[in-house]
């Protein structure tokens, strides 16, 4: 038992050092009209994360949605998070958010649109 | 025979031989030549004796063609494969058709296999056989760019994440790759790899070698702000300072734009897909919707000419309408 603790301190204490905090994934595409009420939605727009900044509670799910005439990609710097495969228009990408911290993520194929998500307890 | 002076009898800083040399320049003719920005000089003499043959009126001539994007059906243009096949019809009606095409990336919208099969089957149509490629980001979307490299790599030596370069008739084609591994918030970007293979690639050549290099995204800071740069093509064109004719053809905005600095001269070119906005026209860069009856003169190609003993080639744009 005190050697699971241990064990189970370790590694809480490995992953605060490195920094390395983990959203937990669900990598879900989805297509319009799918995600319900209390979601946490990001509408990608003339080229842009709309919110460029989003708070969100751990646990909850935040999804991306295409709204540009071009494919965008959401992609995790430090790779914390999935990455989504290239997202047409109208097309979603799904995750939940993992422990608390802030995550910066972009596009890839459009590398000047980047975004944050603050993870909240 | 020394060029010092041996016997100055006269001290007037000449003796026989020297004028005897001067007048063999005099007399016999000088053959001035502009190659490749480069003066060279030669008498005739020497030529003759050499058994150097005159330069040759070998001319090149190929087009640039960019931006298909097969598979986009948004509202600026509901039919990109229709402007495809306008092109080629272009291209198999010029009175003298190009030796080759380069196309310089986005072949497709979203890189799937399909995409890539319908440009194939279009470009059959295309009288002019040799092609040769870089990619788009649009292109390498999924993959890193593999069914790319599977596809279009076949007549060159692709290196690294496909860039390679070739030859002909005296002229340096260096393809480049500036849409992979891209970073949060950056440009295109060439990469330490490349870079070093680029300096090797050219190191042995003649300054006098006309150098034609070809990417995707430009490679100069057209418009940062919208991603239209590449962040370490200064190195690359470092490499490339010596070089009395380089020529820099880039797609990726859609639209002609150009710019002469010293021996080099960068040119974008249109698309056969769909327009774009001019720097900052918009607020993004993405798809300019126009009237039907207006898209086709926004869209076009490009031809490309280098006649031996000319510095700079000769770079006409026209469009599809």
């Amino acid at each position: 038992m005190n050697t699971c603790i241990s064990k189970i301190k370790i590694v809480a204490l490995l992953c605060g050092i490195s920094g390395f905090s983990v959203l937990a994934i669900a990598g879900e595409m989805k297509d319009t009209g799918s995600s319900g009420a209390g979601q946490n939605k990001i509408e990608i727009k003339d080229f842009a994360f709309n919110p460029q900044t989003i708070t969100v509670k751990s646990g909850e799910k935040i999804t991306w949605i295409n709204r540009d005439e071009e494919p965008h990609t959401v992609v995790s710097v430090g790779k914390q998070f999935k990455k989504s495969s290239a997202l047409d228009t109208d097309q979603a990408y799904t995750i939940v958010a993992g422990a608390p911290g802030t995550y910066s993520y972009f596009c890839s194929v459009h590398p000047k649109m980047t975004g944050t998500i603050v993870v909240t307890p | 025979m020394s060029n010092y002076i041996s016997h100055d009898q006269e001290h007037d800083g000449i003796d026989r031989r020297g004028f005897l040399k001067c007048m063999a320049w005099a007399g016999t003719g000088v053959l001035w030549t502009i190659s490749g920005g480069v003066l060279v000089s030669k008498t005739l003499a020497e030529v003759a004796k050499a058994g150097s043959p005159l330069p040759k009126a070998a001319d090149l001539n190929f087009l640039q063609i960019s931006d298909s994007h097969i598979g986009f059906n948004k509202a600026a243009n509901k039919d990109v494969t229709e402007t495809f096949k306008i092109a080629l019809d272009r291209i198999n009606a010029m009175p003298s058709p190009p030796s080759f095409l380069i196309h310089t990336g986005d072949i497709t919208q979203l890189s799937k296999p399909e995409e890539f099969d319908t440009f194939d089957q279009i470009l059959k149509s295309c009288r002019t056989k040799d092609v040769f490629y870089v990619p788009g980001e649009h292109d390498v979307l999924n993959d890193g760019g593999k069914m790319y490299r599977e596809r279009y790599l076949k007549n060159v030596e692709g290196k690294g994440s496909g860039w390679y370069s070739f030859n002909k008739n005296g002229v340096h084609f260096i393809g480049l790759v500036n849409v992979l591994d891209l970073q949060a918030g950056g440009l295109g970007q060439l990469g330490d790899d490349q870079l070093e293979w680029l300096e090797d690639d050219v190191k042995a050549l003649g300054a006098d070698t006309p150098i034609v290099v070809f990417a995707h995204i430009p490679l100069w800071t057209v418009y940062p702000q919208w991603g239209w740069g590449t962040s370490d093509s200064e190195r690359a064109l470092g490499y490339l300072k010596r070089f009395g004719s380089v020529t820099v053809l880039n797609g990726h905005i859609h639209q002609v734009l150009q710019k002469v600095e010293g021996n080099v001269t960068f040119h974008t070119a249109m698309s056969t897909a769909f327009p774009q906005p001019a720097p900052g026209t918009a607020p993004s860069p993405g798809p300019l919707n126009v009237p039907a009856e207006k898209l086709r003169s926004m869209l076009g190609l490009t031809s490309v000419q280098y006649k031996q003993g000319n510095t700079a080639l000769a770079v006409v744009d026209s469009t599809l309408s």
